[in-house]
């Protein structure tokens, strides 16, 4: 099933790794690089799946899970974040703010493939 | 799914481009907080600059990076949670921190593991910063943690799973009983059913006991579980990594067939693996990658940007060829050719500083390394200095900012180490402790100028006047002028360091720095105040490809000038000469005097003349207010050149900076008048003036 995945990064590093990933496994990837960019490509296409990093400047990664949540179309897309670490505390945080899933950083591409299915089919 | 390893390689080398920006702006961060310019938002940039260089490093295994960069990271952590201060001695490590976070990267990117001697000591000195974790802070992304990840190696193409522990044939039933919050995570059941079909076969049950009677059922609560029959050859960290996501979010639990509740059978309870299957499109369409419209700047191989500039300077030689062909048909000026081929010209001209502006690039990044270089060497001397920049947006061609670096690196160093004095010194003097070092750039007719000034104790003419002398540079009878024994330091071997300091005492002195300017046709000049500080001024080219020359004839030959020389074009009568000996001549300019010198003669293709009444006299601008005048037969022209480099089998050739192909295809030599007028042969009793260049 080929997915149609916002990726939003502010590392242009992982923006093409993410981009890589994504289009390797023969999805569609549009790319942003901070919350804001990424609610701006919310309103213009359609998405079956987010990945979201959090440190980002102008709008972090949690703030754009809760506005991206905060309306009502997205009340239920699946959100992946983006984590350095694998920490439980981080993980609860991530959930708290409405994530579906994480992926920790770096990521392996088929494990991050596979981290999209769980969540997006 | 393969991954690509040049896209891999690709992806590895714009990783180092980003670092590149990310040290920049953790530079910037830094000092903005040391110069009191910082706000809020301040220390997060500067956590997010190590934090995404540790990001990106992990994914290509770099694993000192990664360690190096965590420790920052951590205490950088600990800053904008605010249980550190960012006081005078933190920001100090941290400027270390990050000066070793530049080193580390660029040894990551050039492959070494090379370890800098201060990494342990940095290392230490971040963790002694952090406190001990207490109970309540553990909360905070847990960064005091040693990073738990592995990195990566290049190597992706490894299927992930076959890390689990050892396969073999297993079945198992698990029980699965999602609670409303997992819909509320967006979390859809359906699809970790895919996943488990994935590696095994699935068979499952619905339990619907917990439905309650339709008039009492909530839409928005779940009651329904399942039964899940797994069998297979699977690990079972396969089956936790699909539960992964959902844990704490419902019900789970994993048995053997035996402890599964028998469930009231359904219609059509079945859930096979094969219908999901089937439900999956195949060939899934070609891939697309946009962006959304956040990216205004693309990435471009400088070696098709140079291709394009090659091409340009093809093209302007090219319609220098056409011009010349239709001034030889002798249009009248309306005809359309003629019309049509100065639109051309405009066009050519607008492509070129079009193309010309793609390979500029700002001096921040060569300023910040500048920034680095005071830091270091007020440390190596123990003068307090800082460094003050001014125009870091000013952009100069890619090449030119390269080829600064080394010039201004230890024009920077002699500031600090020559120029400033000690601080008692500075004391006593009335002036601050701390010295100021400014590093400016800025355009200027075409040219870009960079200045570097200090406020020390300016050049102390007279020790350079008596080192000159014992070195037998200049002689006791030349009477020299302050601006000429400024320039004194410019000649090779000169050093007034009585001794070698570990800064500038490395064998190259100023003569070193003027070559490598000069050999970018750039001019170096010297000014100085005693007890106010010197600034040395640099003027370069915008760019090393094409520049504006005058074409002149000198004995039949056509020969090109850089017009940035040319200060004016004048003829010249007796009048105007002095003799100076029975070979030399000085003209009355400007109300002083120049060498007169014949281009011709100093090139050695023809005699000295005994009349220059019918000749064109070039004045030459050399730094400061000296100028010499330079003999040519006539002036062809006033256009770009493009610049060909000569073979570099031919050697230096004094007076020759290039070559480049006129309009109608003959090939002229780019002539270096500052190299022509130093070297001259009409030069003796005002010989100094020639230092000036």
């Amino acid at each position: 099933m080929t997915l149609n995945v916002l990726a939003v990064d502010d590392s242009r590093t992982m923006r093409d790794m993410l981009s890589m990933a994504l289009t390797g496994a023969g999805f569609s990837a549009v790319l942003a690089e901070d919350g804001e960019k990424g609610l701006d490509a919310l309103k213009e296409g359609q998405f079956d799946a987010i990945i979201t990093d959090i440190n980002m400047p102008n709008m972090d990664g949690f703030s754009f899970i809760g506005h991206v949540r905060g309306q009502d179309q997205f009340k239920s897309i699946p959100i992946l974040v983006l984590t350095t670490e694998a920490a439980p505390e981080l993980k609860a945080k991530a959930r708290n703010a409405g994530a579906t899933g994480w992926v920790v950083k770096p990521f392996d591409p088929p494990k991050l493939v596979r981290a999209l299915q769980l969540v997006a089919g | 799914m393969a991954v690509d390893r040049e896209q891999m390689g690709e992806i590895r080398a714009l990783f180092f481009t980003e670092c590149e920006e990310l040290l920049e702006a953790l530079q910037d961060g830094l000092e903005a907080v040391s110069n009191d310019t910082s706000d809020a938002e301040t220390i997060n940039v500067i956590f997010r600059a190590v934090h995404s260089i540790k990001g990106g490093a992990g994914a290509f295994g770099l694993s000192q990076l990664v360690n190096f960069a965590h420790h920052f990271e951590t205490a950088l952590d600990e800053v904008r949670s605010g249980t550190i201060q960012m006081d005078t001695v933190a920001l100090k490590l941290f400027f270390r921190a990050a000066d070793l976070l530049a080193d580390l990267t660029q040894a990551a990117r050039a492959e070494t593991t090379h370890a800098p001697a201060d990494l342990a000591e940095i290392e230490r000195a971040l963790e002694e910063l952090v406190p001990e974790p207490s109970a309540e802070s553990g909360g905070s992304d847990s960064l005091a943690q040693p990073p738990e990840f592995q990195p990566l190696t290049l190597d992706l193409a490894l299927p992930g799973l076959d890390t689990a522990e050892a396969s073999g044939l297993v079945s198992e039933v698990l029980y699965f009983a999602p609670t409303a919050e997992l819909f509320v995570s967006g979390s859809e059941p359906l699809y970790l059913f895919r996943a488990l079909s994935g590696f095994a076969s699935v068979t499952s049950e619905c339990d619907i006991e917990k439905v309650p009677p339709l008039d009492q059922l909530i839409v928005d609560d779940f009651h329904i579980g399942w039964n899940i029959h797994l069998s297979g050859e699977y690990s079972a960290q396969e089956v936790d990594e699909v539960f992964e996501f959902v844990q704490g979010l419902c019900t789970f639990r994993r048995g053997t067939a035996e402890d599964a509740p028998e469930l009231p059978k359904l219609n059509n309870p079945q859930f096979e693996a094969g219908e999901t299957e089937a439900t999956t499109p195949n060939p899934p369409p070609a891939p697309t990658v946009t962006s959304a419209k956040s990216t205004a700047t693309i990435r471009v191989d400088l070696d098709r940007v140079d291709r394009l500039v090659n091409l340009v300077g093809e093209l302007v030689i090219n319609q220098s060829m056409l011009s010349q062909s239709v001034a030889e048909a002798k249009q009248p000026p309306s005809s359309s050719v003629v019309q049509g081929l100065e639109e051309f010209m405009q066009l050519t001209r607008s492509l070129q500083d079009s193309v010309m502006r793609i390979r500029a690039q700002p001096v921040k990044s060569l300023f910040q390394r500048m920034a680095r270089i005071v830091r270091e060497a007020s440390a190596e001397v123990g003068k307090p200095v800082q460094l003050k920049t001014v125009g870091e947006t000013t952009e100069v061609d890619k090449t030119v900012i390269e080829r600064l670096a080394d010039p201004l690196t230890h024009m920077i160093r002699n500031a600090v180490d020559h120029g400033l004095e000690p601080a008692e010194e500075r004391l006593a003097a009335g002036k601050p402790e701390q010295g100021t070092v400014t590093i400016s750039a800025s355009h200027r007719s075409g040219r870009v100028i960079i200045e570097i000034a200090d406020d020390g104790a300016g050049i102390n003419r007279k020790k350079v006047h008596e080192i000159a002398l014992k070195k037998g540079l200049i002689s006791a009878a030349d009477d020299l002028g302050e601006a000429e024994i400024d320039n004194l330091l410019f000649l090779p071997g000169f050093s007034t360091a009585s001794t070698v300091s570990n800064l500038s005492g490395r064998g190259v002195g100023m003569d070193v720095v003027r070559t490598s300017i000069q050999a970018l046709g750039g001019r170096i000049s010297i000014a100085s105040t005693p007890g106010e500080g010197s600034i040395f001024t640099i003027s370069m080219p915008l760019t090393l490809a094409v520049m504006d020359g005058m074409v002149v004839e000198v004995a039949g030959q056509a020969m090109v000038l850089p017009l940035s020389f040319i200060a004016e074009t004048m003829s010249i009568d007796h009048s105007m000469l002095e003799e100076l000996g029975r070979e030399t001549q000085v003209v009355h300019i400007r109300e002083g005097l120049a060498p007169l010198l014949d281009l011709g003669t100093e090139l050695g293709i023809r005699e000295p003349l005994e009349d220059y009444g019918d000749y064109v006299a070039l004045v030459i601008s050399h730094e400061g207010d000296a100028h010499s005048v330079l003999i040519v037969d006539r002036i062809i022209d006033q256009r770009q050149v493009v610049i060909k480099g000569l073979q570099n089998s031919l050697g230096k050739i004094p007076g020759v900076a290039a070559a480049t192909i006129l309009g109608d295809g003959q090939i002229a030599l780019i002539l270096d008048p500052l190299d022509i007028t130093t070297n001259a042969l009409g030069r003796t009793k005002i010989a100094p003036l020639a230092l000036a260049g």
